[in-house]
């Protein structure tokens, strides 16, 4: 048996469980939260390593042999978003020790906090189209209650458009299930993915496709659907946005990279063709939104859809180096981008606001907290030699050898774009002077209290990754190169997960 | 069967969408409702109605001798019945606390998150 495909969900179940026996005991939830995202970090690596040597790890659930039972399979690709789940989890963790206010603990951030985490990692480890469904439900119930923690004006309306749209998703995919069930007669992926090969009806399939692509979309927040992310985000507590922000929107990018590599592989002129011009847009809609914003949480926010772009396009040239590039630029992304939002948390401890116009010099009074922003901020933006860089560069080298010149010129420009949106917050947060009028005492005083510090740790490692994926970017690529195989050949998932029975 | 339910899904589909674009909260989560509903009868009617004895292999045998009815839409309805109560359980008191410290069950007028 290869429990470890179970642990990384099993992991945090328990963790959130033990957390709620001890409900009114928040040091202890708070200890048992960091010592769980360790060792969900820890499993994940154990997952990795077994994946790596043995291509897939795969584990029936109650021993009932594929397709009728549930199975559990973990490649590369899964291995990898388990990795960053467990690294994000525990940055997190620690950024909550000092982030999460006693109102927001005794309303169960913990225990929701490892729930969403389960959900998270379900997701990436199941290989049964329903319960993918259900690790999403999962998923979803605990971020609804995480966002509204604390009840305040903004974010109950933000949480109204997040449920309506969520639910809106989870509609259209279970729809999209019950049709596929109807046409294939089976939940298991890698089964409907051979069952699908001989049906009779292509245009059914098709009209299936659309309505996954639909669902996901939603939940990547891709465009024209992407509406409710900068409408949420950045309401919620900063350590919510921020895992929010690494996480969630990347489970709708993992489904449409499995789905539409394992399952819907037949008519890729027309499916990847959509995919292409929803990544160009959204690429585009994305980076100009955040032009226009004057918010620090809601720049980012408008630029995780328009970075949720570049692993689309990753997808939609379907070429061995794009394949590459969508999942280098994910492993990038979620580091950088959670980054950026816990440095936003850092200065809206230091000043009380988000508002770009009331905030200023800050490189003055804390030059360290300014070089930790520029880092992520520069590799957002793709400066080399930061990981931003390798992940566009390949990406672009995909699309020019694709002859795809449009979408390569869009994507170069949304760089570009996206360079001045952070050259805007670096401009007006760190190096313009604090505006007057501005209660500047947290910034000013000369010692760092304890509780700030434990706030700087986890930025610091993040800044450490991403400078070390830009530096030392080989094994990385190496990892993205070796799942971009695996999604190419789908014959070896299939065979990993249905056997002799084949 | 097959055509009554199809039209009476669509209908379903319809009505939810009808009701989602109304401008109360309320409908909006009424519309919901439907909306899973629909779903769900769509998962039963697409995944084929046969009229079939209860899956149950008799003793020895490896497979079940007859037209048996298939039960795994049911077990799938089933399941996204129990999510959607308690998803949509959530939506209800959401509605509420928003209408308690918004002051309005307008959508139109929950616009200042947008920008």
């Amino acid at each position: 048996m290869s429990f470890e495909v179970a642990l990384p969900i099993l992991i945090p179940l328990l963790t959130g469980a033990l957390c709620v026996m001890f409900w009114r005991y928040n040091a202890i939830q708070r200890a048992l939260s960091l010592a769980g995202s360790i060792a969900l970090l820890g499993t994940s690596i154990w997952l990795m390593v077994s994946v790596y040597n043995q291509g897939h790890v795969v584990m029936h659930m109650g021993n009932w042999e594929a397709p009728f039972g549930i199975t559990l399979v973990a490649d590369m690709l899964s291995a990898i978003m388990v990795v960053l789940t467990g690294m994000m989890a525990v940055a997190i963790a620690i950024f909550s020790l000092s982030s999460a206010s006693p109102s927001h603990e005794r309303f169960g951030y913990y225990p929701l906090m490892q729930l969403l985490l389960a959900g998270v990692a379900g997701s990436f480890l199941t290989g049964d189209i329903f319960n993918l469904y259900v690790w999403f439900e999962v998923m979803l119930v605990a971020s609804f209650a995480l966002l509204i923690l604390g009840g305040e004006r903004a974010q109950m309306e933000g949480a109204v458009k997040y449920v309506t749209l969520n639910l809106l998703s989870s509609a259209i995919f279970l729809s999209a299930i019950g049709l596929l069930y109807g046409l294939v007669g089976t939940l298991n992926m890698a089964d409907i993915a051979v069952k699908l090969g001989q049906a009779e009806n292509p245009g059914l399939v098709d009209v299936i496709a659309v309505m996954f692509l639909i669902a996901f979309g939603i939940k990547a927040a891709a465009f024209p659907l992407f509406f409710w992310l900068p409408a949420s985000y950045h309401t919620g507590p900063v350590a919510v946005s921020a895992l929010f922000a690494g996480l969630l929107t990347k489970v709708g990018v993992y489904a449409l990279f499995r789905v539409f590599t394992l399952i819907f592989n037949q008519n890729v002129d027309f499916t990847h063709e959509i995919l292409l011009w929803m990544a160009g847009l959204t690429m585009l809609t994305g980076v100009l939104g955040a032009a226009a914003q004057f918010e620090f949480r809601r720049i980012l926010s408008f630029h995780i859809v328009s970075q949720i772009g570049y692993m689309i396009l990753g997808l939609a040239l379907f070429t061995p180096l794009a394949l590459i590039g969508g999942v280098f630029y994910i492993m990038h992304h979620i580091i950088v981008k959670t980054n950026l939002f816990l440095i936003s948390g850092i200065t809206h401890r230091l000043l009380g606001t988000y508002d770009l116009k009331k905030l200023g010099g800050i490189y003055k009074s804390k030059p360290f907290l300014s070089v930790l922003f520029l880092i992520p901020a520069l590799s957002l933006a793709g400066i080399p030699p930061l990981s931003g860089f390798f992940a566009k560069f390949i990406i672009i080298r995909a699309g020019i050898e694709a002859n795809a010149y449009v979408i390569t010129g869009i994507a170069l420009l949304v760089g570009l774009l996206t360079l001045y949106s952070m050259i805007k917050i670096w401009a007006e947060v760190f190096w313009k002077k604090l505006p007057k009028g501005i209660d500047d005492t947290a910034l000013t005083e000369g010692r760092t209290s304890a509780s700030t510090v434990v706030l700087y740790i986890p930025v610091v490692l993040l800044a450490i990754c991403t400078l070390f994926i830009g530096l030392n970017g080989q094994p990385i690529y190496e990892f993205a190169e070796y799942s971009a195989a695996q999604l190419l050949n789908p014959a070896g998932y299939i065979e990993a997960v249905l056997g002799g029975s084949q | 069967m097959e055509p009554i339910m199809a039209i009476a899904v669509g209908l379903m589909y319809a009505a939810a969408i009808y009701m989602m674009l109304r401008r109360s909260i309320v409908k909006l989560v009424i519309g919901l409702m439907l909306l899973s509903n629909a779903a769900n009868l769509l998962i039963f009617t697409s995944a084929g109605m046969t009229r079939g004895a209860p899956p149950l292999i008799p003793e020895g045998a490896i497979v079940p001798d007859g037209i048996v009815a298939d039960p795994l839409p049911q077990a799938l309805i089933l399941t996204a019945i129990v999510i959607a109560f308690g998803v949509l359980a959530f939506a209800v008191v959401l509605i509420h606390r928003a209408y308690n410290i918004l002051r309005t069950d307008n959508l139109d007028q929950m616009k200042d998150t947008d920008t």
